[in-house]
């Protein structure tokens, strides 16, 4: 008896040493803005990451992680030693992260050119939709337009015919309000661009007003965002336009603008009131675990999470295989908070865009509500300039 | 173009210059008579929005966060003039200068400390959350409580420098300061009072602006670059400059903004006009200052000498 025990443990940790050294933890390198104003949304990405991770006992795909967060500080250089640090010291086949677009432009080509799997849950350039897509880049998130895109949509759908758009003075501004006409098709009666380092909109306002237009569209995002609607609401037009926006209502932006917000229409693909099993799952234990309502961050970096696991487990550890390790991620063969969730040729995602609406829930918080589905299964619309197959 | 809109454009130019004014009274007083170069006045506005915001959101009450802005930052002045600033009187202005930057970094990363980096936002006071009429225009009510609150100020400050003992010093320093001290005033605890006024001035615009813009680090850095054009418009040293400068600057700044890129659309093409307009409207104190300096070097109402 006593020989049998001691045989069978001499098994066990031959069998326990064997495992451990197949199971290498791999590396995953993640960036996102972790500090400074905009750090709010880079740790909404990570924590709800590591919300999957931690889960699973440390594993994606059944395999050990070790995850490599670094802080990219919305500076384009910072990004450029992080990713070389991961890239040549960590030498982390795998990047998850990636919160702003400029950020994700300045690695972009290092990250590729090294063969090194780049998976943003935020960012989503057109560029690297479109004419610069690569096999090892997935956006998880969407291609920056769509947002405005689907309120365009809404903005047509509703019968809108003199909307007045304000946004500020720089790259992405321009393109949320181009996303917003490539849909909306008709001319707008002004656009207004203000300077990126302006607070104050009264005066502004008061030549919106002035203007009577059926509806307005804004982009400001951020502390802007916060900015725009307190001011819109303090200004009496809340209660007489109907104020459609993109990413300026946001997780982040909601809890300080609280009731000041009730009635502005935004376009997403994701709300925490959204009833799907694991969007219902994901906002009960990222709730029970930060103790804060996650944003859109949050849940697109959680899909990434899911996205990676499934992937990883699909090709069971084995991500050198760059090949097969792609069409796993390619297959996006898990439940997304988003319901459903495919990936086009360009491996950004095909999925549906809902307008939703500010409220006060029966719990007297302020939520979004589902108002309309414009833009069901929706591509980006630069999917045809990605030479990709 | 309806009257009304018109209206409209010049209150927002008004509670603009309104809230300039508060910050330039002071700067221009320590400028001027004290010959000091201030950039941390700077900080004592954004002092002031914090403390007013902090004290707003533990209390809710308006006046204690009036009392905590204008009686904190009259706290952190004289401490900062007592401790740091006095040593540097004598100095000559670069040394000033470099001080003062100085206090910008110190205070900006305290309150990152305290306050962390994300924006602090204070709502206006119970009962000014919405709208007034104002004959047949609508304006929101916390921005005209500003403006009746910034007239009040100028007034009392009016009554201050004209007609009282300690005005009647202020003005005699902003003459001849020499002449002053050599006639036995304390000059030092002149310097003082006229500090903590500053700073008290500062840190009231500060729980002004708080309610309408982001209380964030940092947040004084940019105005302070318009409160010094609006001195220089002013004239040096002269209260009257500074208001009616405040004014000038507040409305040329909001009526160019609005207007210049309408007006460029009847002369240039629209795309041209979309891009020139915002760039050219943010220049026109700029363009203004210059054509002051140009033509009336000691301001358009410079203290009487």
């Amino acid at each position: 008896m006593m020989v049998r025990s001691k045989l069978f443990g001499f098994i066990a940790a031959v069998a326990l040493a064997t495992s451990a050294a197949a199971q290498q933890p791999l590396k995953i390198g993640f960036i996102g803005e972790l500090s400074g104003p905009q750090g709010a949304l880079g740790q909404d990405q990570y924590d709800a990451f590591m919300l999957v991770v931690e889960r699973n006992g440390g594993k994606l795909g059944g395999v050990p992680m070790e995850i490599i967060k670094e802080d990219t500080q919305l500076k384009p250089e910072v990004a450029n030693q992080v990713i070389d640090k991961l890239i040549e010291k960590d030498k982390v086949p795998i990047i998850a992260g990636v919160t702003f677009s400029n950020v994700f432009m300045a690695v972009y080509k290092k990250v590729v050119d090294s063969k090194v799997f780049i998976i943003s849950s935020n960012a989503g350039p057109s560029p690297i939709a479109g004419a610069q897509c690569s096999p090892y880049a997935f956006l998880v998130n969407n291609q920056n337009d769509e947002r405005a895109e689907v309120v365009g949509k809404y903005a047509a759908d509703k019968g809108y015919k003199r909307v007045y758009a304000m946004a500020p003075n720089y790259q992405a501004g321009k393109d949320f309000i181009a996303g917003f006409k490539r849909f909306y098709k008709q001319p707008l009666i002004e656009e207004v661009y203000t300077p990126l380092n302006q607070l104050d909109f009264q005066a502004e306002l008061a030549q919106l007003a002035a203007a009577k237009p059926d509806a307005v569209y804004a982009f400001y995002p951020g502390g802007l965002g916060i900015q725009f609607v307190r001011q819109w609401r303090q200004s009496g037009l809340a209660d007489k336009l109907p104020l459609l926006t993109s990413s300026t209502v946001d997780g982040i932006t909601l809890p300080a603008l609280q009731e000041a917000a009730l009635g502005v229409i935004h376009g997403s693909p994701w709300s925490p009131e959204l009833d799907f099993p694991e969007n219902r799952r994901f906002v009960a234990e990222f709730e029970k675990k930060y103790n804060r309502v996650p944003s859109e961050y949050a849940a697109t970096s959680y899909d990434s999470a899911l996205l990676l696991d499934s992937a990883i487990a699909k090709v069971k550890g084995n991500v050198a295989n760059k090949e097969a390790f792609r069409a796993a991620l390619k297959a996006a063969d898990f439940r997304s908070v988003r319901g459903k969730f495919r990936f086009n040729h360009n491996q950004a995602p095909i999925q549906d865009f809902y307008a939703f609406v500010v409220v006060k829930n029966p719990q007297g918080r302020y939520t979004y509500q589902e108002l309309a589905k414009p833009l069901p299964d929706h591509a980006d619309s630069y999917a045809s300039q990605c030479p990709m197959k | 173009m309806t009257w009304e809109l018109l209206l409209v454009q010049s209150l927002n130019g008004l509670q603009y210059g309104v809230l300039l004014f508060l910050l330039a009274a002071g700067l221009t007083l320590v400028l001027g008579i004290m010959n000091f170069v201030n950039l941390a006045h700077a900080s004592l506005y954004m002092m002031g929005a914090y403390l007013g915001a902090a004290a707003f959101a533990k209390t809710g009450s308006f006046l204690v966060a009036g009392a905590a802005a204008v009686l904190g930052t009259l706290a952190i002045g004289l401490i900062v003039e007592r401790t740091t600033l006095l040593a540097f009187y004598a100095r000559d202005h670069l040394d000033q200068v470099l001080a003062t930057f100085g206090l910008i970094l110190f205070f900006n990363e305290l309150v990152r400390v305290i306050w962390g980096a994300q924006s602090v936002y204070m709502r206006p006071p119970q009962g000014f959350t919405g709208t007034v009429d104002l004959l047949g225009a609508t304006y929101p009510s916390y921005r005209f409580l500003v403006i009746v609150a910034g007239l009040a100020v100028a007034l009392a400050l009016y009554v201050l420098i004209h007609h009282t003992r300690v005005g009647m010093l202020i003005r005699a320093g902003a003459s001849n300061p020499r002449m002053v001290s050599v006639l036995g005033v304390n000059i030092r605890l002149l310097n003082s009072l006229l500090f903590g006024l500053s700073a008290a001035l500062a840190g009231l615009s500060g729980l002004m602006a708080a309610p309408i813009l982001a209380v964030q680090p940092g947040m004084g850095d940019n105005v302070l670059i318009v409160v010094l054009v609006v001195i220089v418009i002013g004239g040096i040293g002269s209260i009257r400059g500074a208001f009616f400068g405040a004014l000038i600057v507040g409305v040329v700044d909001t009526v160019g903004r609005t207007y210049l890129p309408l007006i460029l659309r009847q002369v240039a093409e629209r795309s041209v006009a979309d891009a020139a307009g915002p760039a050219l409207a943010s220049m026109l104190i700029f363009i203004f200052m210059a054509a002051v300096l140009a033509l009336r070097p000691q301001g358009l109402f410079p203290a009487r000498r």
